[in-house]
């Protein structure tokens, strides 16, 4: 295949990504958007089967590739890995696998750069050398970082921001050490300076992840897959390989937008996000147990309460999520609005553990779109309802965020459950949200609490709610 | 390829990617983050071109093994992007 006609399909894979990506942004659009992206990255690495690059290292240009055999069993690891990973994934811990997906992309780039430093050995241009110096740190950092995202989000280890003493110190001089060691790979080559650079990048994708905690962990994971994208242009450049330039750029600079569009939807500063690190304080542990009375009631309790109310507005959260509970939660719904009682749901745009989560887990029991009530519109109609059930929601309703400054949450946005005239929590047990903070709320005299998991506890309301 | 040339694709695509998700509701900000993973696993064609010129078994393992994760990143992203996509059907009205 002539170098023309390889650019050309290259190319057209590039514009499938736009349109990926233009279409992802739409409700109505976004499936096919996701297959035109899909039929993109099929068609370029279909095509480069038939295109012998040509090697610096001056090995003959001919087809088939070298290395066939093993190229193509691979290709058969990642699928046999990859698929069931994607396909077998809860709902609930979909978030986990995104990270894990960018993060071992992240790690494909900064082999692909490594083993084609190896490759050119002395014959590496200063700018191949500075974008391959490029690629390995960001695409370890990316790597390790997602990793560490993945175990706080799996809770394979604490959630909460993990700080040491002295840690930022620790930060910055691995910094200055992973730049120091860039720029020592740049001066004098070779394979050593190289290596030591990834392990210090690797560390300091650890350090820099795991001060980040709670509502933050989202953000992060879309900046690591920012930087995972320009990893892959950067990549783009020592290969000289457009397609890559394009596709990594793309990723890069909307995976930016994104970051930033979700930490204003969190009310979170991104650099407060970025350098958190290096600002980080110890935070004065309020998990000491607290011993104050709350008022917890039964399933008919809650019937009850719903039955004689004109609007009820229900708040999912992540419990919802993993209780798989979303269908059962629709069921009462449906059942209350039968009854003529009004009935919103209340979404966070960050609720569960990712934005947009509590959407898709409702869609999935196909729950009408215009009862998903935004953040912004269904704050103000909180003066006017009687019930506000929270399921397995806290973050996102914790006054704190607004009285707390130097709270985790501090500046969300939450919803103003606190306005209703009654608020039922269902919950599986007083411990505190995702963020590791008290909730005052829990501790207010109208608001009941309803022990047990979302399940079970919504069946028993349903029932009860039916009997009345 | 000439420096001018790579510089006005990187420009260029810098200023699209801005453009296309700069209106997105957050109810699609978790698939659209998803959606751009798996295409930054078109690293794959990256991962493919080092393994067809490896000269050494050290740079056929490494190239290998980064073709295994590009592989997951790209075909597992589309896959998980797809399912949860599928959620959104059915209710368009």
């Amino acid at each position: 295949m002539s170098r023309t006609i390889y650019d050309l399909i290259g190319l057209a894979a590039g514009i499938a990504f736009i349109l990926a990506l233009k279409g992802l942004s739409h409700p109505k659009t976004a499936r096919k958007g996701n297959l035109i992206g899909a039929f993109g990255a099929g068609l370029a690495t279909v095509v480069v089967f038939f295109y012998a690059s040509p090697s610096v290292s001056g090995k003959p240009e001919s087809l088939p590739l070298n290395n066939l055999g093993w190229i193509l069993g691979a290709i058969a690891v990642g699928l046999i890995i990859g698929v069931p990973a994607a396909r077998r994934v809860q709902m609930t811990q979909m978030p986990q696998l995104v990270a894990l997906f960018n993060g071992v992309g992240g790690g494909a780039a900064a082999l692909v750069a490594i083993v084609e430093y190896l490759n050119l050995g002395l014959e590496a241009t200063t700018a191949q050398v500075v974008f391959t110096v490029f690629t390995v740190i960001v695409g370890c950092v990316s790597f390790s970082g997602s990793i560490i995202t993945f175990m706080k989000l799996q809770e394979l280890m604490t959630t909460r921001p993990v700080i040491f003493p002295a840690g930022r110190f620790v930060i910055a001089a691995t910094l200055i050490a992973v730049i120091g060691v860039g720029g020592w790979v740049v001066s004098a080559l070779g394979t050593t300076p190289l290596l030591i650079l990834a392990g210090l990048s690797l560390l300091f994708g650890i350090l820099f992840v795991l001060p980040v905690g709670g509502a933050d962990v989202p953000i992060v994971i879309s900046l690591l897959n920012a930087f995972t994208g320009l990893t892959v242009a950067a990549s783009g450049y020592v290969l000289d390989s457009v397609l890559l330039i394009i596709a990594g750029t793309l990723v890069g600079a909307s995976g930016t937008i994104l970051t930033r569009l979700m930490a204003d939807a969190m009310g979170r500063s991104l650099f407060g996000t970025l350098f958190g690190a290096f600002t980080a304080k110890q935070q004065d542990s309020s998990g000491a147990a607290e011993d104050r009375p709350v008022r917890s009631g039964s399933s008919d309790d809650v019937a009850i309460l719903l039955n004689y109310a004109r609007r009820v507005v229900i708040v999912p959260g992540f419990g919802l999520a993993v209780a798989q509970a979303q269908h059962t939660v629709r069921e009462l719904a449906d059942l209350m609005i039968s009854r003529g009682i009004d009935v919103a749901y209340g979404i966070h745009p960050v609720a569960g553990r990712m934005p947009g989560h509590m959407n898709v887990l409702l869609a999935e029991a196909n729950v009408p779109y215009d009862q998903l009530v935004e953040m912004d519109e269904v704050n103000p109609t909180f003066g006017q309802t009687d019930v506000a059930i929270v399921i397995g929601a806290n973050d996102v309703v914790n006054p704190a965020a607004k009285t707390t400054p130097g709270c985790p949450i501090y500046g969300m946005p939450i919803l103003e459950v606190s306005n209703a005239a009654n608020i039922i929590f269902l919950k599986r047990s007083m411990r505190p949200g995702f963020a590791g903070i008290e909730n005052e709320l829990l501790y207010d005299p109208k608001t009941m609490l309803l022990f047990g998991d979302a399940k079970s506890s919504l069946t028993k309301v349903v029932s009860a709610l039916k009997a009345l | 390829m000439d420096a001018m040339a790579i510089l006005s694709i990187f420009v260029l695509s810098v200023f699209v990617g801005f453009e296309v998700v700069s209106k997105v509701s957050s109810t699609l900000h978790t698939p659209l983050m998803s959606g751009a993973n798996a295409i930054h696993g078109v690293i794959l064609v990256g991962a493919i071109i080092v393994a067809d010129h490896s000269k050494t078994n050290l740079e056929l393992g490494l190239s290998l093994a980064a073709i295994v994760l590009a592989t997951i990143n790209m075909v597992g992203g589309f896959v998980v992007t797809d399912r949860m996509l599928e959620m959104f059907k059915g209710q368009k009205k």
